[in-house]
């Protein structure tokens, strides 16, 4: 399978963006301005305040953190409280340009059915996911511990990621749930967009974000 | 200490007569309505920072503050005052008592003016679209064109979403706390048992029972008590009293007040008499009963005039459950509406939305301090009210 990598310098800058967080940048830049996004897990609604005021989207952000979602309703972003892996059906088919589900599917209890929901709502989603084939990540299995790293900071025990993989097991279940990858961003561990050669991605990247499609 | 509203007064006002009577969605007159209300803060000079109290079945206009006499303070004084949710230092705060009430505004308990006697059964069935109808007079008889939000608990809330889906060019936000869009075979069964304990006392006389003399007050203190178990969960009524026994000297069980639950349920009904009339009892849970306002209106309306809508349940809520709460969300999100939603965890069941809840407050407060925010941000740039939403 071949897939299309986006590199720093095929992509339309990453000033546009340039206070968000690195890996909501790089979200941010996979979306049409206008759009209705759909935000899964949208925390304090960073991403979604910034498309809405910035780029003229609209659109609802999902999260069950008391905290975060008060703080995005303060901040004018519309949240809908509900549990991502059973009530993604209170949404529309088709009713959102594109759904964002970053750094959300590792912590899933049943993705497969999540990414279904998603493909269901929108015709394009964009997943942001850490990388379990990092190098570091194998090397600490090696030498007989669990993998931990920036992108995945949790203690085995205390980790709220129970669906780990690596770049190309992930790809793999995408294409058999029919899904297209239109494109794809590598992150280094620090989460800067980084431009490894395919070859080595799944070594090398501390995660990444996909643009998917439908595959009609 | 926490800042107070101060004193504060309920004022009335007749805002219908028979030059201007009321016509009411079903067709019928009315032709003297008075309204009772009252207001806190101050209207700002470009008036954008009115907010309109709807109030719930048993509520009235006194929402805030103390009245002269009073021994506790409004019955949602724990959300409007100054520094509170509802911030009465920025706000303007109306309430109002509703249409078929008894407590100020024009009920099936006043006087019909083609009879001189008290309406009783005569009185026109009312929808909630009528309740609208009296307060959007009552705004534009204090000068007022548009609201920065409207707030409301169970029937309040149901008022709310029915100015939000037929007027939603007067609203800039919504707030709909533990209501619902079309009661359940369950909500209207408890409000039928309730008419039906009233309309069978014997004091009831076929709704005259003030010509009578009478009242039917074990009929009205019966719907009461039901309608009280409802409103709390089965865990708040096990914190609150257990099997606690009432008069623990007294012998054995009977068929009197054993249970501290059964008191507490019977002073509720008792206290209720001095307060309440039996017919807008049966009148206000009447329209409960028919509301399905999204059959009538189509949401996308409220998208087009850039209405923003919070909507609020609590998880142990089993009179208006989450699932109420969710259809309108799923009603207002799919017509682009745009719409927050939480479930507030709680363990007092329907009455929540009526204590101080930290994290339900705090909700609010985030969304009305943003709704402040916008107008400002709207003032200064000088586009219209629509222009930034």
């Amino acid at each position: 399978m071949t897939i299309p990598t986006r590199t720093p310098g095929r992509r339309r800058g990453p000033s546009r963006h340039l206070h968000l967080r690195d890996e909501l940048a790089v979200v941010a830049d996979l979306i049409a301005d206008g759009s209705r996004v759909l935000d899964l897990g949208c925390g304090d609604g960073e991403l979604l305040g910034h498309l809405e005021r910035r780029h003229g989207c609209t659109g609802t952000g999902v999260d069950r953190d008391p905290g975060a979602v008060r703080r995005a309703i303060r901040s004018g972003v519309s949240v809908i409280e509900l549990d991502v892996d059973e009530q993604l059906g209170e949404f529309g088919d088709d009713s959102y340009d594109v759904v964002v589900l970053s750094k959300v599917l590792q912590a899933t209890r049943r993705p497969a059915e999540v990414l279904a929901q998603m493909s269901r709502i929108a015709p394009r989603c964009i997943v942001a996911v850490p990388n379990f084939g990092l190098w570091s990540h194998r090397w600490r299995l090696l030498r007989g511990r669990m993998p931990m790293s920036r992108q995945m900071p949790y203690d085995w025990h205390d980790t709220p990621n129970i669906h780990n993989a690596t770049l190309v097991d992930l790809e793999e279940f995408l294409a058999g749930l029919g899904f297209t990858v239109e494109s794809r961003v590598l992150l280094d561990e620090a989460g800067r967009v980084a431009g490894y050669p395919p070859a080595l991605a799944n070594l090398l990247s501390g995660a990444a974000v996909y643009l998917l499609a439908r595959t009609s | 200490m926490q800042r107070q509203i101060g004193q504060v007064r309920t004022e009335q006002v007749r805002l219908f007569d028979r030059d201007h009577p009321l016509v009411l969605a079903g067709g019928e007159q009315l032709l003297e309505v008075d309204v009772s209300y009252e207001t806190y803060g101050t209207l700002s000079e470009q008036r954008d920072n009115a907010v309109f109290i709807c109030h719930a079945l048993t509520g009235d206009a006194h929402a805030a503050g103390w009245r002269e006499g009073d021994r506790r303070p409004g019955w949602w004084d724990t959300l409007i005052g100054p520094g509170k949710p509802l911030d009465t230092d920025r706000l303007f705060v109306v309430c109002a008592n509703l249409l078929g009430g008894c407590q100020g505004t024009t009920g099936p308990a006043s006087t019909n003016p083609a009879t001189g006697e008290p309406y009783g059964l005569d009185f026109p069935l009312l929808q909630m679209a009528d309740f609208v109808t009296v307060h959007r007079a009552l705004l534009a008889h204090l000068g007022i064109e548009r609201l920065l939000a409207a707030v409301g608990g169970s029937l309040g809330g149901m008022q709310v979403l029915q100015w939000t889906l037929s007027h939603p060019e007067q609203l800039d936000n919504a707030v709909i706390i533990a209501a619902s869009s079309r009661l359940s075979a369950q909500n209207i069964g408890f409000s039928a048992v309730g008419r039906e304990a009233i309309m069978r006392d014997p004091d009831f006389h076929d709704g005259r029972y003030t010509e009578h003399g009478t009242n039917p007050a074990a009929g009205l203190s019966i719907a009461r008590m039901l309608a009280h178990i409802t409103y709390l969960s089965e865990e708040a009524m096990a914190a609150k009293f257990g099997r606690r026994i009432q008069d623990p000297e007294a012998t054995g069980p009977g068929f009197g007040v054993d249970f501290a639950v059964e008191s507490y349920l019977r002073h509720q009904g008792d206290t209720f008499l001095t307060r309440f009339d039996a017919l807008s009892y049966l009148y206000l849970t009447r329209v409960m009963d028919w509301f399905e306002p999204f059959g009538e209106h189509d949401p996308r309306a409220v998208a087009e005039a850039g209405t923003r809508a919070l909507v609020v349940s609590f998880d142990t809520d089993w009179r208006f459950a989450t699932e109420h709460s969710r259809e309108i969300v799923r009603r207002l999100e799919s017509a682009r509406v745009p719409v927050s939603f939480r479930e507030i965890a709680s363990v007092w069941g329907h009455d929540s939305f009526l204590l101080e809840i930290e994290d339900y407050h705090e909700t609010v407060r985030a969304f009305v301090d943003r709704a402040l925010e916008r107008t400002h941000e709207t003032v200064r740039t000088g586009g219209t009210a629509g222009g930034t939403r």
